[in-house]
């Protein structure tokens, strides 16, 4: 009887004790987040999650970090670097399940949404004198300075100098008109030769653009409505949508899959390519002449802006060395040449006597063009439901290029469903 | 000696237990070696018991209390009751996505089911190479379903794909696979049947190999040809192994999720939208994480349902050699 009592007793503590490891096994994962970032020595750990140095800037970021950490003995940076399409699914999980970064970076359009559901921690130690203005209102919430810019960018036409001088046709210049665009996209399309003259993702981010180009309002002032089913937007629908097919590749050719616009420009197959300032490092090398201008405008000139910040998380237990770090991150003089020197899109920095460093360096030749587009920018329209909208705005785009849809019908489906969202 | 004590001691404690009435003691006495028994089950389970709570029932206790709210994952949570059901009884949305599901397992099925049994018939003779058609055959079941996808939606291609390279040649008309809504969920449904062709053929194959020889011997000398010897021997015996086909098959199919995100995105416009695409898009995507709850509950309603019907119904065509 003893002896039966005894192996009983000992399975259940077998049982306990495997339980509890199992438990203890499980806790693990958010209980570093604490106790290893105070470590015995007295340094502290900041982890900073970013997408903008995904694809090609991970060094550049690590010098930024080295720099810091060496004016910051006694901060430790611990850096997470995650693909923009999977960002911002990864930031929300992190933040659900309480495992956020201390830092990480936001972009203009989906600040706002964090920073009203109380994300984010106020930054009070900022030096705001270093930025540019308009930069660092973008992410102050009702006075509150909820981030700090740390990078701008713009986009701008890319135009293969090489494809133009085979086929005689006269390059772009900052005057053109989609009219100049279009003829000459449609001469240098060589669909046997698997040559296309012009590249322009149909989404939601080059429709509100191709809108302020044509001179037509996405939403009314109030942002209470959808006002982009106009004349001005069946214009801005049409450019895109007629390319397609025509002087662009389809969606069955692979349009819109991962790095398809970015290899086929590369391999000297694509002559003109509306993108972002952030490829000019991965193009630096191609074998061939290339340069960009403003981007040809239809009424008027609009350029894309995007803007992207640092913000501490509110959950963060270490505010001021995250702090530090963000600061030093936004505005300091190493950050600053770094982005410069690799052209790592533009630094937010108000002194603008920086920047001439940035138009010197070639490639492309051109690079007056970046700050030019600055002088007419067409924003991101932003609601809290920002994602379901672009979606749905590109979804019926999608429906028009293929044919399923009138370019009418589209606009006007979209329009109601943005309507709902609003 | 330590094999014949146990033996001894039971003989003595059960001769006792017949030669008297039965005292107070002697049922607790019985059930201690079932505790005992109790505890070292529970022992052993907890190797898989510790995950399955952690991992499964702990996240779907969790998953009906967040359904009862209104939550976007990075505020907090706010009580709204059964509101997230009730608006998706009424969406348009949900009746659509459940409708695309059950159009795949209805293409799904018959294909991956024809398709394993014929497999599974052949290979069941003796052939040369037999075992490397087998092994062939399965290796589709355990490679990623990411890389699958994606060979499929390149042979699908609809410009400079091999199917429609083929078709064009045979003067066949060339369909737009994944990029024409009507076309997108029968390319998802032929990948899948494609896949899946292995893990159905090796549950037949091994349901084949059960069936008694002297019944075919029995019926071959009755004069029953081999289509009859097909359907009244081999298809009603074949019936225990269909019907786990049938069950494990109608479970996954509603679960489909993997090969339709790779391979059109739920696209075009919505056209391949299933009810799993639909939980991580509302939850992932647009931070509806209440309502992505509230379906993931009626998708587990709905195949509750649906096998408690199959396991009533297969009393009537499951026969047990």
């Amino acid at each position: 009887m003893v002896q039966r009592s005894s192996t009983r007793r000992a399975a259940v503590a077998a049982g306990i004790g495997a339980l509890a490891l199992a438990l203890s096994a499980c806790s693990q994962g958010s209980a570093t987040d604490s106790s290893d970032s105070n470590s015995a020595d007295g340094t502290t750990t900041v982890r900073y999650m970013n997408f903008s140095a995904n694809d090609g800037h991970e060094a550049d970021l690590d010098r930024i970090v080295e720099a810091f950490e060496a004016a910051n003995e006694d901060v430790q940076v611990e850096v997470e670097t995650v693909p923009f399409a999977d960002y911002f699914t990864s930031l929300q999980t992190a933040v659900a399940g309480g495992t956020v970064a201390d830092t990480f970076e936001l972009n203009y359009e989906n600040f706002v949404t964090y920073a009203e559901n109380g994300s984010l921690a106020p930054l009070d130690e900022i030096d705001t004198g270093a930025y540019r203005e308009s930069l660092l209102e973008a992410f102050n919430r009702d006075g509150t300075q909820y981030g700090v810019p740390t990078s701008f960018s713009n986009v701008v036409l890319f135009y293969n100098k090489t494809l133009f001088e085979q086929a005689g046709v006269e390059p772009p210049t900052n005057d053109w008109t989609w009219a100049d665009e279009q003829a000459a996209a449609k001469a240098l399309t060589d669909k046997d030769a698997g040559v296309w003259g012009d590249y322009q993702p149909i989404s939601f981010n080059e429709f509100y653009k191709a809108l302020a180009q044509a001179g037509g309002e996405f939403m009314n002032d109030d942002a209470s409505r959808a006002t982009f089913n106009s004349p001005e937007g069946v214009e801005a629908a049409n450019w895109l949508v007629q390319k397609s097919g025509t002087t662009m590749p389809t969606k069955a050719d692979g349009a819109g899959t991962p790095d398809f616009d970015s290899n086929l420009f590369a391999e000297g197959n694509l002559a003109m390519w509306h993108t972002g300032i952030w490829m000019f490092g991965a193009m630096a090398d191609v074998p061939f002449e290339w340069d960009i201008v403003v981007e040809p405008g239809r009424a008027t000139d609009a350029s894309a802006m995007f803007a992207n910040g640092a913000v501490v998380s509110a959950s963060s237990e270490h505010p001021d060395a995250a702090q530090r770090w963000v600061d030093f991150l936004a505005a300091s003089d190493t950050t600053t040449d770094i982005r410069l020197e690799t052209s790592w899109e533009l630094p937010p920095v108000a002194d603008e006597s920086k920047l001439a460093e940035y138009t010197e360096a070639t490639p492309p030749a051109n690079r007056q063009a970046v700050l030019d587009s600055l002088d007419a920018v067409a924003l991101p329209p932003v609601i809290e439901r920002q994602q379901e909208m672009q979606d749905v705005v590109t979804e019926e785009l999608g429906n028009a290029a293929a044919g399923r849809k009138s370019v009418e019908d589209a606009l006007a489906d979209a329009e109601q469903a943005v309507n709902e969202l609003l | 000696m330590n094999a014949t004590q146990p033996t001894l001691t039971r003989g003595s404690v059960d001769d006792r237990d017949g030669a008297r009435p039965v005292a107070p003691g002697a049922s607790r006495r019985r059930r201690s070696p079932r505790l005992r028994t109790l505890g070292w089950a529970l022992f052993f389970l907890l190797p898989s018991g510790v995950p399955l709570l952690l991992f499964t029932f702990v996240p779907m206790v969790s998953s009906a209390w967040v359904s009862l709210h209104e939550w976007n994952l990075i505020s907090s949570m706010t009580w709204v009751g059964l509101d997230n059901y009730a608006h998706l009884l009424t969406d348009p949305n949900t009746r659509e996505v459940f409708g695309h599901t059950l159009l795949y397992i209805l293409g799904y099925f018959p294909l991956v089911y024809a398709g394993g049994l014929g497999l599974a018939v052949v290979l069941n003779r003796r052939l040369a190479a037999r075992g490397f058609f087998r092994a062939a055959y399965f290796l589709p079941v355990v490679t990623s379903w990411v890389v699958v996808a994606l060979v499929w939606q390149w042979l699908l291609n609809p410009s400079n794909g091999l199917v429609n390279q083929i078709l064009g040649f045979l003067n066949l008309p060339e369909p737009g696979w994944w990029t024409d809504p009507s076309w997108a969920m029968p390319s998802v449904i032929l990948a899948s049947a494609w896949k899946d062709l292995g893990f159905v053929m090796v549950i037949l194959l091994a349901g084949l190999q059960t069936i008694p020889q002297e019944l075919y011997e029995a019926s071959r000398i009755d004069g029953a040809s081999a289509w009859k010897q097909f359907r009244h021997v081999t298809l009603p015996l074949l019936s225990p192994s269909t019907f786990f086909v049938v069950v494990i098959s109608l479970i996954n199919g509603f679960q489909v999720f993997d090969q339709v995100y790779v391979m059109t995105g739920g696209g075009p416009s919505g056209a391949s939208q299933v009810v799993v695409g639909q939980i991580y898009e509302l939850t992932f995507r647009y931070g509806r994480a209440g309502e992505a709850s509230a379906l993931s509950w009626l998708l587990f309603l709905v195949i509750l349902a649906v096998t408690a019907v199959q396991i009533r119904g297969q009393r009537r065509w499951v026969h047990y050699a």
